[in-house]
């Protein structure tokens, strides 16, 4: 007989399901400017607290407090603000056209955009972010043309990416976008091979890697720490811990770790955690690890404490797993908001300037909306050719895909 | 002119490169500091400089997915998978990435890398360091997929796949490293010193990819065969006295169609012979192709010899590897027909 108690299984839950009360106690909501900014030579095991607390800049009133405040001027963070309105309002216009049969698919980034808005003014030309399907800020903040990411998302004639890829899966060398992968975590060890690259070659680029809080848990994101931390890349790992893996919280992936950036520290590699909300405090630590990476002094993971607002796609109904009120009691707030707020504080942005962008920023989207339009949608006007499906599988047509493209009639 | 092993073919096709091009980088498990442990990188790390050539850690998705990250940089990585038995952690690199990152990015950013592995059995290496999965390559459109039959070859079509802009998959089959085994397991192997195949320029040259070779004329039988199987079947012609045309594919994807369709025509009989399983391996495909272009051809059906579709054992490994036994059983068959 055994004399031991029976097993069981530890399936982790959320605090809440759908009808429940938003709970969001787990998120210690540490107090704007509290968190040391080390010198970006720091030792990793010197700086070990910074994976478990969360840098804030913008306190609740608005102000920009503590050590890692006082980085950008107002035109700055005007520029920010634009920037991550013109995301929201990019969003919405694709989010109705996916509704209105125009394109199959579409992912938004709302409650999100200060993460990659903030991140590529950190980054400079040349550098490569390596991104998931979430980080369209960076092509927007890097005035990437609204209306060749709409062609790409309608998949028309004058689609960039000739009608292969899915809806926001774009691919822009010029602007520093790795072609995204539908496969998760993929491009994580990739950005690290290109950081190795840039190091072999003696260059001054740095690369930047992202990734989801679900996609933490593949294997290739450990295989990118290795990497990363054995040849000392010069990357920026990137962790958007956004509590949402489609309808399954970020407590199954993270185990029984304490935080996603904990996971650097088994590495070596300096972990920052950072609210994701607040513009100011991203960019100073996307500055700080992008500094650290640009001395040689290899990589840094930072997670991006943040949350979705929105469904995880135009496929996805968060009402069937998650409270419908949770993201109103979300913490750490809105990062549009929040910049809103702080710059009125400053005397450089008001409530009728802000209505006035917004209605500004909206009528640039549709003009470019209009603009992707006439060059077709998924299912209406000019759309690519036939051809284009046989062309560049490789960098030249072998025989055997020329009998089949002469076969289909091309 | 120097004689070569397949092996030191290898070494000298990267070497050659690296001097030629200082974006040729060689890494992978145990290649740096050691050589690699068929030793097909020694000295590369000593002329060339650790950035060169270096030790990787044991993550096979790791070492694939940084060398696609370096080719999107410039870089021309040319990796070494320890075993073709330990590429499956980084199959999705392989097949979801590398394949396809021209296609998806419209050429925006381009995949010219190149996975060596030693491939195939015949050295009592049991299931996990016997396997032949070229079949898991030539079914994804992208890659390129190579397997030499001897050091001329060997050398010529890995500077190739170096220089070549697209994925290249480079199968080695480890049993002819040292020479040319004809599948005779109880005679000693001949070495590559006294075999003309391992004549191999020490310079530069190339072998295109996509062009068969046939290694002997006959006008009885075509045998379509590669890597080891070509010896293998080079003997059963000469064992059996039947008249076969013997093709070495060198390269699987793309294929050399024009040869194959041009001597099944000529000899109306066809036998494909391979390491890998029956079932959908590329015997399959070549198989197929016969059957579709010289069917009106063709005088008995076409046959393959391959492994059996069972893991690859370690103590009966005789009896699984085709040899030119059972490749001469076939012949007669068809012959027969």
């Amino acid at each position: 007989m055994n004399e031991h108690a029976h097993l069981s299984l530890h399936v982790p839950e959320p605090a809440v399901r759908p009808g429940g009360q938003p709970d969001f106690s787990n998120v210690k909501n540490a107090r704007a400017g509290a968190v040391p900014r080390p010198d970006v030579d720091a030792a990793p095991e010197t700086i070990r607290d910074l994976a478990y607390s969360i840098i804030r800049v913008l306190n609740r009133d608005g102000e920009a407090v503590g050590p890692w405040a006082g980085l950008l001027t107002d035109q700055d963070l005007l520029t920010g603000l634009r920037n991550m309105m013109k995301l929201r309002a990019f969003d919405a216009r694709m989010l109705m056209a996916q509704r209105q049969g125009k394109t199959s698919f579409y992912m938004q980034h709302l409650g999100e955009e200060a993460v990659s808005c903030a991140f590529r003014k950190a980054l400079e030309k040349g550098d490569m972010n390596f991104p998931t399907y979430r980080q369209a800020g960076l092509l927007i903040a890097d005035d990437y043309p609204m209306v060749e990411m709409m062609n790409q998302i309608f998949s028309n004639e004058s689609d960039p990416l000739r009608g292969r890829q899915l809806p926001i899966m774009y691919s822009s060398k010029e602007h520093g976008f790795f072609t995204i992968s539908g496969n998760l975590a993929t491009q994580y060890v990739q950005a690290v091979g290109w950081a190795m690259a840039s190091a072999i070659k003696n260059d001054t680029r740095i690369a930047a890697a992202w990734i989801g809080d679900g996609s933490t848990a593949e294997s290739d994101f450990h295989s990118a720490l290795v990497f990363a931390s054995t040849y000392k890349a010069p990357v920026i790992l990137n962790i958007v811990n956004n509590q949402w893996a489609i309808s399954t919280f970020q407590g199954i992936a993270r185990g029984g770790s304490g935080t996603f950036a904990a996971r650097g520290l088994g590495f070596g590699i300096p972990a920052l955690r950072v609210d994701g909300n607040d513009y100011l405090a991203v960019y100073a630590v996307a500055r700080w690890a992008a500094e650290r990476a640009r001395r040689n002094l290899g990589p840094t993971l930072i997670e991006y404490v943040t949350y979705r607002v929105g469904a995880h796609s135009t496929s996805d109904d968060p009402s069937a797993y998650r409270p419908k009120t949770e993201s109103e009691a979300w913490p750490l707030g809105d990062p549009v908001l929040r910049l809103k707020k702080h710059l009125i504080l400053r005397g450089s942005w008001s409530e009728e300037r802000h209505t006035q962008a917004e209605a500004e920023i909206m009528d640039e989207v549709i003009q470019a909306q209009k603009q992707a339009e006439g060059h077709g949608t998924l299912h209406a006007g000019g759309r690519p050719s036939v051809r284009d499906i046989f062309e560049g599988v490789y960098a030249e047509m072998p025989s055997h895909i020329r009998r089949q493209r002469q076969k289909a009639g091309y | 002119m120097a004689r070569m092993t397949m092996i030191e073919a290898v070494r000298s096709a990267m070497d050659v490169s690296m001097a030629r091009d200082e974006n040729v980088v060689v890494f992978g498990e145990d290649v740096g500091y050691f050589g690699g442990v068929f030793r097909c990188t020694q000295g590369l790390q000593a002329k060339y400089g650790k950035t060169r050539c270096f030790d990787a850690p044991i993550s096979e998705s790791g070492i694939v997915g940084t060398a696609i990250g370096m080719a999107a940089y410039g870089l021309k990585p040319c990796v070494e998978i320890q075993f073709a038995d330990y590429m499956y952690p980084a199959y999705d690199q392989i097949t979801q990435e590398a394949a396809r990152i021209r296609y998806r990015s419209n050429g925006d950013f381009t995949c010219p890398i190149v996975l060596r592995m030693p491939t195939g059995g015949g050295i009592f290496g049991g299931q996990t360091h016997s396997q032949s999965p070229e079949a898991l390559f030539t079914h994804v459109c992208g890659l390129k997929v190579i397997v030499p039959s001897n050091p001329y070859d060997a050398k010529g079509l890995l500077i190739a796949a170096i220089e070549d802009p697209d994925p290249v998959m480079f199968l080695e089959p480890k049993r002819l490293y040292n020479g040319p085994f004809d599948g005779h397991h109880e005679r000693p192997v001949i070495p590559w010193s006294r075999h003309e195949l391992g004549d191999v320029p020490e310079g530069h040259f190339t072998i295109p990819i996509g062009k068969a070779e046939v290694r002997r004329q006959g006008t009885a039988v075509t045998v379509i065969a590669y890597g080891t199987m070509v010896h293998v079947a080079l003997t059963a012609a000469e064992e059996t006295g039947i008249d076969a045309e013997v093709i070495d594919l060198r390269s699987l994807l793309p294929l050399d169609l024009e040869t194959i369709v041009q001597s099944v025509k000529k000899t109306g009989r066809c036998v494909v012979v391979h390491e890998a399983t029956l079932t959908s391996g590329f015997g399959a495909e070549v198989a197929a192709l016969v059957q579709e272009h010289c069917f009106f051809h063709l005088e008995s059906p076409v046959l393959r010899v391959t492994g059996w579709d069972t893991p690859y054992p370690h103590a009966q490994e005789w009896d699984y590897f085709p040899g030119p036994l059972r490749v001469g059983r076939a012949l007669a068959e068809v012959m027969e027909a």
